[in-house]
């Protein structure tokens, strides 16, 4: 197993730059890691490994002339909700079959002319609709990370679990992800990775594969802290193809990471001190709380008094604009077809065998919201509430700069712990979709283990657009808590041993 | 709100989703469930609150008329479970 | 009382239909699907040009792969504010875009981006015209909308072959109150919103390739009852079939009730080959479009100063135009309504009229030219005679140079052969004779000939037109009418 599988992006484009090895040799490092790893972990549902390097050569050649360009070289994973020209692309869907589109996302062609290679396509929940990577019609995805002294298969959250899990596993320096309701954050949390999910509007949504259109953003899982900055300066920017892409100047992230956060006023809203949650969350909480203060944050609490209404207004805005989203998945133009006797015929045998349980549960809720005589009572009441969550952050804003809370109200759940009852599963989302609600930026950065020794998160919530700020705090916790990465790589080829204690690493050398 | 199993079957129907015997049932209680859930929204007073109409501050933009796109029908019709002289063919519909 | 009214027909009132329990009304109500006049779609870059290979006029967005997003095209926005103006209707400067839920295999989204709750243009109003008795209709509303595709049914015993080129056209949906009682009424009402949107070049109007289509509403009742249930005709092509369409679809409603039935609301096809309607079952089933704002794209908003820009710019429409005729040539409003229902007719006959006498223009372009045109099938943009070859004939008419005959004979040489009126005049000796001395010599050759008529005239001085008309014979028709009566009246004595 390559050691160069274990660098940051950061460091591997440190290392590109000074030749300490070739794109050619990253990529490669990379593709044996997912060769050797990915029967045990199903992170990757397509490999790439010809088209990789082909563009790890292209990245070499420019390296050599002294033409490289932000992310020259440095192998990615890339969540299979987004559209890879020529490259099959299903949303861990049956119903997209083996569906070839013949154009690229304009996240992912940022990337790619960024100078970024792509190892292949990660696995996710069916259309994004889980958080455990239990729903992808390819199977699970398996955590890297396990229980101390364990080997129950742990879910790497969802639903970019196997992006969360590639990039913990050293499968990738970096993957894309989408967020709607935490997406991002929860499998970040739960891997010991950093993920934000921009402010809606930041990234483009074209190409990728729609879920929920008022909710959806893409972001980056990363390593670290300046990873993430990395990729999600690449991956935003203005798109005149998406009307809700915001026209406005992207930040050097990364440049802002050094500056501190003196003065910084942190809000710590009560309303997420939530009856059951577990105490070492509430501990993880105070500690992140006292980091920041080290560093020079001013700590309020703050009031978000609509917090418990954000889950269950979700619950219908999500699956009502999915209901409508996933309509065009009907066999006729592309994907599966199921043919029956006559035309509707084949429609409901197509999408039955095309969509997996959970897709249809959330497809029949938005059916029924949107039916006539329900729009008022559940769809209009839920946009009713969001402006009402919106209006509290709002207020919010006025005192405090970034919303500090954890990013998941437990640690790391076994396989089929929650499959059984949706509403348990959803509330995995509890503190994340408030801000997808809002359309606010949202970073979750690992912020110490559990009891079980499995990695736990610390969200940051941002005003709109101030993805900078979210970043530099970040940075502070990072500074304070140190990486977590999964020491012993259990997974890999024949490294079938007992489970080892994860190794915490400290930040190295400042 | 409780669903009953004539209601699941019209809504099923209504997303072109076909759904056994079995499943009308256990989907029965799992929507009744989730609906119950949400009900809670009811406690909120929002008789006066605008409905939110767009996530982030900006303004609806448009482009011009000029012909940009199409011209791809191979592109188009690709993917196609089955195509004929690039018409894409469906099991007959009737009037 | 026992009339024989199954078999139909009018009864004395105008608008009502006689029928076996009385006369009954017809309530119509319209909504005119119009094709947007744009170079691309509402939502996406390609074009809408008729008539292509099936499935090239589309693109990723038309065909609603994933990840694919709307984005609106300004200049339909424009053409909807323009005619709502056209429609002296509300412009709305905040509207919404909503999704229509519903399956169907020309229909790619799944979804027809529409506006439902809170469309562009709201309440306005269309003047329509009925045997010389003018009416005003009111519009309830205009929204902007996505066209679907086309399925085709009729290739293959199993099998329909879906084409794309026309889904994500835009389309201007115009939805009339239910004020028509006629199916002349809904005629007339089609004909004149037609007139209006060529007029704005907001729609080409051209009803055989589609690009305006009419779904026409209809209900019966007695007069002063409240609304009946009403069956919506889809798809209605052609402003005769709207006519048939109605009056079929009344009295067949009409034996409904009055067999004791009652009247389903239902969607229905008018067939015209069977001159019958009937119903659309397929489309029936499950009547539940889930609307919802899309939440792929914002609210539409624009200032007043947009609005006012557009109506700064709109050309003069045609009510106003018919007044203006009346106006400044003294046209009767018959020959104004007839001039303004094309554009290019009323440009054609504003050319000719211009500095001239308008009525007599106006006699020339609708009577000669019209009826020429008419006859062998054409339209005003390929009529053989130009606007300044027809005004320089009124001028010979005007100046006394041609008689009104002669000026049917010089028509007739500038349609087939072309060239100036004042040149063929000339060169072809069709000047009119005003030399008194010469018609002098011809009325006294006719009165020299015919002794018998003379006497017969002086007791029954109408005899004159004879006489006129003898003179006018020898002279080849071009003595001038007004002279040959004066001088036969002084040599006559009468």
């Amino acid at each position: 197993m390559s050691e160069l599988t274990r660098l940051t992006l950061a460091e591997a484009r440190d290392g590109l730059k000074a030749k300490t090895f070739s794109a050619t040799e990253l990529t490669k490092a990379h593709l044996e890691t997912i060769e050797a790893s990915n029967e045990a972990l199903n992170a990757y549902v397509l490999v790439t490994p010809e088209h990789a390097l082909a563009q790890a050569k292209e990245a070499d050649a420019r390296l050599a002339k002294g033409e490289a360009r932000p992310l020259e070289g440095l192998p990615l994973g890339n969540k299979d909700l987004f559209c890879t020209d020529g490259i099959r692309t299903t949303a861990c869907s049956k119903i997209l079959d083996d569906f070839k589109p013949t154009y690229e996302s304009t996240v992912g062609a940022n990337l790619w002319s960024a100078g970024a290679v792509m190892l292949g396509k990660l696995n996710n929940d069916e259309f994004a609709m889980g958080s455990s990577n239990e729903t992808s019609a390819f199977g699970p995805v398996v955590s890297p990370w396990r229980r101390n002294g364990k080997t129950d298969k742990l879910v790497p959250g969802g639903s970019s679990g196997g992006s969360s899990a590639a990039v913990a596993a050293g499968l990738c320096l970096a993957a894309t992800a989408t967020d709607t309701g935490g997406s991002i954050r929860q499998p970040a949390a739960l891997t010991g990775t950093v993920g934000i999910k921009p402010t809606y509007g930041r990234c483009s949504r074209w190409g990728i594969v729609a879920f929920a259109s008022s909710l959806d953003q893409a972001g980056p899982i990363a390593k670290t802290v300046r990873d993430a900055a990395i990729m999600l300066g690449a991956m935003a920017g203005h798109d005149p193809k998406d009307t809700t892409s915001v026209n406005a100047p992207v930040p050097d992230y990364e440049a802002a990471l050094g500056k501190g956060i003196k003065g910084l006023r942190v809000g710590v809203p009560k309303e997420y001190r939530v009856e059951g949650m577990s105490k070492e969350i509430d501990d993880l909480w105070t500690k992140g709380i006292e980091w920041l203060k080290a560093a020079g944050a001013t700590i309020h609490e703050i009031s978000l008094p609509h917090t418990k209404y954000a889950l269950p207004a979700y619950y219908i805005v999500a699956p009502a604009e999915a209901s409508s989203n996933l309509a065009r998945y009907d066999g006729v133009r592309y994907g599966l077809r199921v043919p029956g006797k006559d035309v509707i015929d084949t429609y409901e045998n197509t999408r039955a065998a095309g969509f997996g349980k959970e897709v249809r549960r959330r497809i029949l809720i938005g059916t029924y919201v949107l039916s006539a005589g329900y729009y008022d009572a559940y769809y209009l009441k839920a946009q009713k509430v969001r402006t009402l969550i919106k209006r509290d952050f709002d207020e919010a804003w006025s005192k405090v700069d970034v919303v500090l809370t954890p990013t998941t109200p437990s640690p790391a759940f076994a396989f089929g712990e929650k499959t059984g009852d949706p509403l348990a599963m959803y509330l995995e989302d509890i503190f994340t979709v408030t801000v997808n609600m809002a359309g606010l930026p949202g970073l979750s950065v690992p912020a110490g283990l559990s009891s079980e020794g499995t990695p736990l998160g610390l969200q940051l919530i941002g005003k709109p657009f101030d993805e900078t700020t979210l970043f530099q705090t970040a940075q502070a916790i990072e500074d304070a808590a140190g990486r977590f990465t999964v020491g012993e790589r259990w997974w890999a080829g024949d490294a079938k041993k007992a489970a080892a204690a994860p190794a915490k690493k400290k930040p190295g050398g400042k | 709100m409780q669903v009953d199993e004539k209601t699941v079957r019209r809504i099923a129907r209504l997303a072109r989703i076909k759904i056994t015997d079995e499943e009308a049932k256990s989907l029965e209680g799992e929507l009744s469930g989730i609906l119950n859930w949400v009900e809670q929204l009811d406690e909120i007073d929002t008789t006066s609150v605008e409905p939110m109409t767009r996530v982030v501050a900006q303004e609806l933009k448009k482009r011009e008329d000029r012909v940009t796109d199409g011209e791809i029908a191979d592109a188009i019709v690709k993917n196609a479970p089955v195509v004929d002289d690039h018409y894409f063919v469906v099991p007959k519909v009737v009037e | 009382m026992q009339e024989t009214a199954k078999s139909g027909g009018k009864s004395k009132s105008a608008n009502l239909i006689a029928g076996a329990t009385g006369d009954w009304e017809v309530v119509i109500g319209m909504e005119v699907h119009a094709q947007v006049a744009s170079n691309s779609k509402l939502f996406s870059g390609s074009s809408t040009a008729f008539g292509a290979e099936p499935n090239s006029h589309v693109s990723l967005v038309d065909a609603a792969m994933p990840g694919m997003l709307p984005v609106i095209n300004e200049e339909c926005i424009a053409q909807a504010v323009r005619t709502g103006l056209g429609l002296k209707a509300a412009v709305n400067l905040k509207s919404v875009f909503d999704r229509k839920n519903y399956f169907y295999p020309d229909l790619p989204q799944g979804y027809q981006i529409s506006q439902y709750k809170q469309p562009i243009i709201g309440e306005g109003e269309i003047e329509i015209d009925v045997d010389g008795e003018a009416k005003r209709v009111g519009i309830e509303r205009l929204h902007l909308e996505q066209d679907a595709g086309k399925s085709i049914h009729d290739q293959h015993p199993d099998y329909s072959f879906v084409d794309l080129n026309r889904s994500g056209v835009a389309l201007m949906e115009i939805v009339s109150k239910p004020d028509l009682r006629s199916s002349k009424e809904a005629q007339a009402y089609v004909t004149k919103l037609r007139t209006i949107l060529r007029y704005l070049g907001t729609c080409d109007g051209d009803m055989e390739k589609g690009n305006l289509r009419a779904d026409v509403n209809v209900s019966v009742r007695k007069p002063g009852d409240k609304l009946g249930t009403r069956c919506e005709i889809k798809n209605v092509n052609s402003i005769r079939f709207i006519g048939q369409a109605v009056e079929v679809e009344a009295r067949r409603q009409i034996d409904i009730i009055e067999d004791g039935g009652t009247i389903d609301q239902e969607t229905r096809l008018f067939d015209a080959a069977k001159g019958e309607t009937r119903s659309m079952r397929s489309k029936e089933e499950a009547h539940d479009y889930r609307y919802f704002p899309d939440p792929d794209l914002l609210p539409l908003e624009f200032t007043q100063a947009y609005v006012d820009d557009l109506k700064q710019h709109l050309p003069e429409l045609p009510d106003e135009k018919r007044a203006r005729f009346v106006k400044d040539y003294s046209l009767s409003a018959y020959d104004a309504t007839v001039l303004v229902a094309e554009r290019e007719n009323a440009n054609y006959f504003e050319a000719v009229a211009k500095g001239r006498d308008g009525k007599l223009a106006a006699n020339w372009v609708i009577n000669e030219l019209f009826g020429r045109l008419n006859k062998e099938g054409r339209d005003i943009e390929h009529s053989p005679l130009s606007a300044k070859q027809l005004g320089g004939l009124v001028d010979l008419i005007s100046a006394g140079t041609i008689s009104g005959k002669i000026a049917k004979d010089l028509f007739e040489i500038l349609w087939t052969e072309g060239g100036d009126p004042a040149e063929i005049v000339e060169s072809r000796g069709m000047k009119q004779v005003t030399d008194t001395g010469a018609i002098e010599k011809a009325v006294d050759e006719i009165i020299a000939a015919n002794p018998d008529k003379v006497e017969q005239a002086k007791a029954k001085p109408s005899m004159l037109g004879w006489f006129v008309g003898q003179v006018m014979k020898s002279t080849g028709g071009k003595a001038n009418p007004a002279a040959v009566n004066e001088i036969l009246k002084q040599k006559l004595g009468l």
